[in-house]
């Protein structure tokens, strides 16, 4: 029964996060602490900080840590499946779509456009990550730039620039010269 | 065989990427472009862009819905299930472990150290992957999407506008655009 509710729990959630991340974390919110009690809301908090603090997307992370708590590994698997079941059907649907329609005329300009968006969406979500990144302060009057991490995001982007590496290997090296440069600095000071 | 073989290339490179990835469903895809378009040759690059506008309008996770196109493309139905359950298997893995343990793990003076320095390449990889992009789009030199393009920017990264809106908004545009290019057309001929 309670495998059941799980799942349709995060059907819905799966079903109406349009638009990533940020739009599912109130609707996780909504069903797995104001309507079921699932988790309490400083739990929430914490599931929040780690869904950012780990990898994949925070819909199947949520759905994978609330499922795990209430039903154990079982829990996990049929929340994070209900999570992804909408998903499946609906964007194979357009994909299906497109397939078909692409070539007229009309839809090849309408994407055309939207290639264009895109890059633009991208380039807004990668400024973002690099403010978040480097900056240090969080005053709204002052701006403090954190001139380590500075560093390291110019020397990651040359290499990546440059070198063409591959994106996985810089960011896994940007980790561990992130911890390797905080111990120096603490050994210095 | 073949085809056995591309399927697990595809489950393998999918758990990689999965496994990897921090900081939401725009890197993820950076990473899948980079991977599939310009390593692999697997998808082209308009069509790998017009995946990521699907993906970003349609219900659900970003990085599971690429996946799940990404997925058919090269695969068919198995490839979709082979893409989707390579992008969902690191997450639940690491959750269900990590659920057991979490306060110590957000607490933990390392993790914070190296996802602080990772949170520096992710942007990065994202800036470096929108770049090629850019130069690529505007070298085009088809003006409307070039306006809709930094008009796009201004609205998402000044005004913080919900993506779906905008993308709403630039299909209408574009739609438009072509239909006023077709009738100018049609006038030329006549």
């Amino acid at each position: 029964m309670l495998l059941i509710k799980l799942f349709f729990a995060f059907l819905q959630i799966g079903l109406f996060s349009v638009g990533g991340g940020y739009v599912a974390i109130p609707l996780i919110q909504a069903k797995a602490v104001d309507s079921y009690g699932w988790i309490s809301q400083t739990e929430f908090a914490d599931l929040v900080t780690i869904a950012e603090m780990t990898p994949g997307p925070i819909a199947v992370n949520s759905a994978t840590f609330v499922g795990m708590k209430i039903g154990g590994f079982a829990g996990a698997i049929v929340s994070t499946l209900g999570c992804i079941l909408p998903s499946m059907v609906l964007v194979s649907l357009i994909f299906f779509l497109y397939n078909k329609y692409k070539g007229l005329p009309l839809l090849d300009a309408v994407m055309d456009s939207l290639r264009a968006v895109v890059v633009a969406l991208i380039l807004s979500a990668g400024i973002s990550l690099f403010k978040t990144a480097v900056l240090a302060g969080e005053d709204d009057t002052a701006i403090t730039i954190d001139v380590m991490q500075l560093l390291l995001f110019v020397v990651s982007f040359l290499i990546l620039r440059i070198k063409k590496a591959s994106p996985i290997l810089v960011m896994f090296i940007a980790g561990v010269a992130g911890i390797v440069s905080n111990l120096v600095i603490e050994a210095l000071l | 065989m073949e085809k056995i073989k591309r399927l697990s290339k595809l489950f393998f490179n999918m758990v990689y990427i999965s496994s990897f990835t921090f900081g939401g469903g725009f890197v993820i895809v950076s990473i899948m472009k980079k991977k599939f378009v310009d390593e692999l040759h697997w998808i082209e690059e308009d069509e790998m862009l017009d995946y990521v506008a699907i993906s970003q309008s349609s219900p659900g996770a970003i990085a599971v819905n690429c996946a799940i196109l990404v997925g058919t493309k090269i695969g068919g139905f198995p490839g979709m299930l082979t893409a989707v359950a390579g992008t969902i298997l690191p997450p639940i893995v690491i959750l269900s472990v990590i659920a057991m343990f979490y306060k110590a793990f957000a607490e933990n003076t390392y993790v914070n150290m190296m996802l602080r320095g990772m949170s520096a390449g992710v942007a990065a990889v994202v800036i470096d992957v929108a770049v090629s992009l850019c130069i690529k789009e505007t070298s085009k030199k088809n003006v409307l999407n070039i306006i809709l393009m930094a008009a796009a920017f201004i609205a998402a990264f000044v005004f913080k506008i919900n993506v779906i809106y905008i993308i709403i908004v630039a299909a209408v545009i574009g739609l438009v655009g072509a239909l006023i290019n077709r009738k100018e057309k049609k006038n030329v001929i006549d």
